[in-house]
């Protein structure tokens, strides 16, 4: 069996889930909180990802991370290396593949705080950030938990967007995913169906335990 | 220190229109119908809301003036304020709700001590009655050592024993809290019990002949206030 490929998978998962973790968490107190014009418009675009094909969001990405293009053009000045077809690519690829799953799982948790709760820690004289991480991330501990586990998911399974920004490579960007691909393109189904067999426990202990998260959150 | 204040905004009913001051050690007590705006007044206080004109002045710091365009944050206004059951953070325990902002955390165990709830210590809040999650609230409030307290409704949740045996406790604390202390109610009862002075207000102004027009009028002459039916409840207890 491909070990290799599926630590890849699960390092990336881990990764993506730790990062977008903390950038989603900002994003989701301003969507949850604040009105400012072109709301809407922002929600939306955070939203996209889950909208596009992944093979879309995949040829954006290899536009803007090839040597030529912005990012990947920064990159290379910076550090002289690429982002295609690396593991630091692929991260960045997921991540942005992720992002509605991490924030509208924390925008909901968010919002259902009571606005009172929050006004009483201003009152007490917590600033606006120490009230975000005094108050609302430990009343959210449910929704952010599911996020979490929702983004950890998306990842595991993701493979358009991967294939086409990480190519596979083992051991840097060939994901399970990909090696499942691979292996039945080569006619080696044995190899296929045990990589294939080892998502279902992983996948369902996942989604057991987001139902379990989510009762938590509405008990 | 003296709060005196003066409001002017205009609401979707009516327009509020009032001023008032109160001393250190006083307790003003802001009585009326509901929808009055008495909440509103309090929130305009702890700075959560802004009026469209006036001022709020505090001993010698300006809290609000509209002309100077100054508008202190609730944070640095160091103000007490318990509301009638949204104080106390669901995942902390009592002592630590009441350590939230405590100058002192050591005074917390004084305050538990005084409101009787030291052996709730260690309970959430949804895990105690709502007569103890307001008598941490007022531990809450009183352990930053407000400038300024603010109670509204504080008791009001709570049934009508356990309503007077606060309202006693506050009455006999009073004397020791070196604040003004500004008390909304809709009950005459509760008005009269702790008042040092009463601010009736009706829709957003001050109207001094409400409690007694409240009071003399004959069951059955158009709808009689809550307030009005509270004295003869308390006949019973």
């Amino acid at each position: 069996m491909d070990y290799l490929a599926l630590y890849v998978t699960l390092k990336l998962a881990f990764f993506t889930t730790v990062f977008l973790m903390v950038i989603a968490a900002p994003i989701a107190y301003l969507l949850a909180y604040y009105r400012f014009p072109g709301k809407s418009l922002l929600e939306a675009l955070v939203y996209l990802p889950m909208a596009l094909p992944p093979t879309v969001i995949g040829f954006y990405l290899i536009i803007v991370m090839s040597p030529k293009g912005f990012v990947g053009h920064a990159w290379g000045s910076l550090t002289g290396g690429s982002l295609l077809f690396t593991f630091l690519g692929i991260t960045i690829a997921s991540i942005i593949y992720s992002i509605p799953f991490a924030v509208q799982p924390m925008k909901a948790a968010f919002s259902k705080i009571d606005r009172r709760l929050l006004e009483n820690a201003y009152v007490l004289g917590l600033s606006k950030r120490a009230t975000f991480l005094r108050v609302i991330i430990p009343n959210s501990v449910a929704g952010i938990a599911a996020a979490a586990v929702l983004v950890f998911l998306h990842s595991i399974g993701a493979f358009g967007v991967l294939l086409m920004v990480g190519g596979s490579i083992p051991g840097e960007t060939k994901v399970a995913s990909i090696a499942i691909y691979e292996a039945v393109e080569t006619m080696n189904y044995s190899a296929a169906g045990l990589i294939a067999l080892s998502f279902i426990p992983i996948s369902y202990v996942f989604l057991l335990l987001i139902n379990k998260l989510n009762k938590d959150s509405l008990a | 220190m003296t709060i005196s204040a003066s409001f002017k905004r205009r609401l979707k009913y009516y327009d509020l229109d009032l001023s008032f001051t109160c001393a250190t050690n006083k307790m003003m007590v802001m009585i009326g119908p509901s929808g009055g705006g008495k909440t509103t007044i309090i929130r305009m206080l702890a700075g959560l809301e802004t009026p469209d004109e006036g001022k709020v002045i505090f001993g010698d710091e300006v809290w609000f003036d509209s002309a100077r365009r100054i508008n202190v944050t609730p944070q640095k206004r160091r103000l007490g304020y318990v509301f009638q059951d949204y104080n106390l953070f669901p995942h902390l325990n009592l002592l630590d709700n009441a350590a939230f902002a405590a100058v002192d955390k050591g005074e917390v165990d004084v305050l538990f001590d005084l409101f009787k709830i030291d052996h709730l210590r260690k309970r959430k809040p949804h895990m105690v009655s709502g007569g103890e999650r307001q008598r941490c609230a007022m531990c809450q409030a009183l352990a930053r050592h407000p400038r300024l307290l603010l109670l509204d409704e504080p008791f009001s949740a709570l049934d009508v024993i356990t309503r007077r045996g606060l309202r006693e406790e506050l009455k006999s604390l009073k004397g020791t809290l070196s604040c003004p202390i500004i008390y909304v109610t809709h009950d005459i009862n509760e008005a009269l019990f702790l008042a040092d002075e009463i601010l009736p207000v009706v829709e957003g102004k001050n109207d001094d002949g409400w409690m007694q027009r409240t009071i003399t009028r004959e069951p059955g002459e158009g709808t009689t206030a809550k307030g009005a039916r509270e004295p003869r409840l308390s006949l019973v207890y």
